[in-house]
């Protein structure tokens, strides 16, 4: 069995800070880390391979060059063969094009049986990768996925709802994007690492090395465009009691009251 | 469109570095180039105090989108009940057919809920088209994928608007990517472009640390998810009438790939705070889970409901559920009572709609402070016995 994985580098937004003067994003010492979601999608595809020694766990992931990063971690946890896109006119892209040049991507890689992705990274927070390549792919998606069974070209998922799941079959091929009650992702082992530093290198991909339109990727293709950015106006600035509390509970009743709000 | 730095007229002062939210912009010897990270947001194009950067539009092609028309809102339904958020759709989408003179249609989907449509008229539909098919009685992505893609073909909205379910987040992309347009997920405001008629998609980015307003001008129709809880209902109205059309869209077994064979639900408490009117809502000032009983009791005395910041739920003082912020829920109560929460700008994203704010700390510094209508600096375990007590000495 062939799977493919998709991975996305990050900044760790929980570190993301805004500066209070500038009001620009501070973004020195931020970590960059492989998407959380994602790496339950590698976990699934190694415990396939656990399960099946054959099975082939290729990783992939679109970034600029030190993206390749996020591809030694996932060789270090078990990948089999790891790939970068890489190219400036990749830059920008909104999930159109992204998912147009991953999609190009894995047809050039060719056979698979199963793709994983994250359900979605956090910092954009879209959702809209995974299944836009299964699209274009013209395959069968479940997505939010919290239970994985595989027997033969048959899978069967559970697919997390709000008020509970849905317990889903398909065939392969097929696209499952996996959240964070899937798995618990494995660390990197001290051979993995070493595999990733010696054996198993990461193949930069180029425009000119996938089947793609140099006018369906990066920016220019995107449908969507941020027209403007802006950090979260704060309310007006408001009362603040710093006296005596019982006095602050009155004031604030009062005028609560008055404007009928209790 | 792209940015571009006019290399004669950058002077090297670093400005637009500093100001870049996406770390974009290089030095290249002594001028700021920009690199691949650009998403062409224009912030350094009006940081720069030189004119050294500007913005070419001219790549854009035009296509002929004057054939779209209209304001579309999927009114998701599981087993036979229209989910909340499709009202909240119907809501806000009213304001927005408004705004561009246009029809406000509701798209329902299903096995035997044409029922469903008289409804969705009465909370602001102009038209409910329904696509009935026993094979569309569960969801599933490729069933609802191209009934729906049948639809717009036929009938050209130019603005689709999908709640951000779990269903909806499936559904959307998939669309947008065979109908071949762009889509903005989990938008907080929406609001129409007098000018162009676009649709302005506003949302957090970066984990709520920033706002982007998102356009999607050369493509229709313009797609957007919004989530649960964050729009206002159309006030209803049993008066109103509209158009019930059904559409025949084609569809066999083979096209739907994924079977559903079970649906199990878990029992929930039963409580959304996403609509409560009045929330009480603990942090990491409390200290301890057992802080949350004396909430509770405030939250009674207001007759609403408790709810925590992602610090006390990551230690497990209160459930996930009961998470207001960013990666938790939208809150719009009348009144929201932060106890013992800084105000980390992600929990703050959470509570932006609501009317009245009281933040109570021990920290004159929390940053809660700056945006709260009244803060009351003092300990949360002193500060609330004495609201409970004054709120229940005046009923």
């Amino acid at each position: 069995m062939k799977v493919i994985v998709c991975v996305k580098q990050v900044p760790d937004t929980n570190e993301v800070r805004i500066d209070p003067v500038k009001g620009t994003l501070i973004r020195e010492g931020v970590p960059s880390i492989m998407n959380p979601d994602d790496k339950n999608a590698l976990e699934a595809a190694l415990a396939l391979k656990d399960k099946d020694s054959s099975v082939h766990v290729t990783v992939l992931t679109m970034g600029p060059p030190q993206a390749a990063e996020v591809l030694e971690e996932c060789i270090a946890m078990g990948a089999d063969e790891a790939f970068l896109l890489s190219d400036r006119a990749f830059g920008g892209a909104d999930t159109w094009a992204t998912s147009n040049t991953i999609a190009a991507a894995i047809r050039k890689i060719g056979d698979y049986d199963i793709i994983f992705a994250g359900r979605q990274a956090i910092d954009g927070d879209t959702a809209q990768v995974g299944p836009q390549i299964a699209e274009r792919l013209g395959i069968a998606q479940v997505t939010y996925v919290q239970k994985i069974e595989a027997e033969g070209n048959e899978i069967t998922v559970q697919r997390a709802l709000e008020d509970g799941y849905e317990v889903i079959k398909a065939n392969t091929p097929v696209l499952l994007t996996a959240i964070e009650t899937l798995n618990h992702p494995r660390y990197m082992t001290v051979w993995g690492i070493v595999e990733a530093c010696r054996n198993k290198e990461t193949k930069v991909w180029g425009i000119n090395d996938i089947d793609v339109d140099p006018k369906d990727v990066g920016l220019k293709a995107s449908p969507t465009q941020v027209k403007k950015t802006f950090t979260p106006s704060p309310k007006g600035k408001g009362v603040v009691f710093a006296g005596d509390a019982k006095e602050a509970v009155d004031t604030i009743l009062d005028e609560l009251k008055a404007k009928h709000l209790i | 469109m792209a940015i571009y730095v006019k290399p004669e007229l950058c002077k090297g002062c670093k400005i637009c570095i500093s100001k870049c939210p996406f770390d974009a912009i290089d030095m290249e010897g002594k001028v700021a180039v920009i690199n691949e990270k650009c998403t062409a947001c224009g912030t350094c194009v009006d940081a720069c105090p030189f004119k050294a950067i500007i913005r070419d539009d001219s790549g854009a092609v035009k296509k002929d989108l004057s054939k779209y028309k209209g304001v579309w809102v999927f009114a998701e339904q599981r087993q036979g009940a229209v989910m909340p958020v499709a009202f909240e759709l119907l809501g806000e989408g009213r304001k927005l057919a408004e705004s561009l003179d246009v029809e406000l249609a509701a798209v329902l989907v299903g096995d035997k809920i044409e029922g469903l449509a008289r409804d969705l008229i009465h909370h602001g539909a102009d038209k409910v088209y329904v696509i009935e098919n026993e094979l569309l009685k569960n969801f599933s992505t490729d069933g609802y994928t191209k009934v729906i893609d049948q639809l717009i073909g036929e009938y050209m909205p130019e603005l689709v608007l999908f709640g951000a379910t779990h269903i909806g987040r499936d559904l959307a992309p998939r669309l947008a990517a065979r109908v071949d347009t762009g889509l903005t997920a989990d938008c907080t405001k929406l609001e129409i472009d007098p000018e162009t008629r676009n649709l302005m998609q506003t949302r957090p980015a970066f984990g709520g640390n920033l706002m982007a307003t998102i356009v999607c001008p050369n493509h229709r129709p313009q797609m957007s998810t919004v989530r649960p809880g964050v729009m206002e209902k159309f006030k209803t109205d049993t008066a109103r009438t509209g158009e019930i059309i059904k559409f025949n869209a084609e569809i066999s077994k083979e096209d739907v790939r994924t079977e559903v064979v079970d649906l199990v639900k878990i029992a929930k408490a039963g409580i959304d705070i996403s609509h409560a009117q009045f929330i009480v809502a603990g942090g990491r000032g409390l200290k301890k889970a057992e802080g949350f009983d004396l909430l509770r009791k405030l939250a009674d005395a207001l007759g609403g409901e408790v709810a925590g910041s992602r610090a006390a739920v990551d230690a497990g003082w209160i459930g996930k559920d009961f998470q207001v912020g960013q990666t938790g829920k939208s809150v719009k109560p009348l009144i929201y009572i932060a106890c013992g929460i800084s105000g980390a700008i992600q929990h703050m994203a959470g509570i932006q709609k609501a009317d009245v704010v009281i933040a109570i700390n021990r920290d004159p510094e929390a940053l809660i402070f700056k945006s709260a209508d009244y803060g009351i600096v003092g300990d949360l375990y002193d500060v609330v016995p004495k609201m409970i007590d004054e709120i229940n000495s005046r009923k």
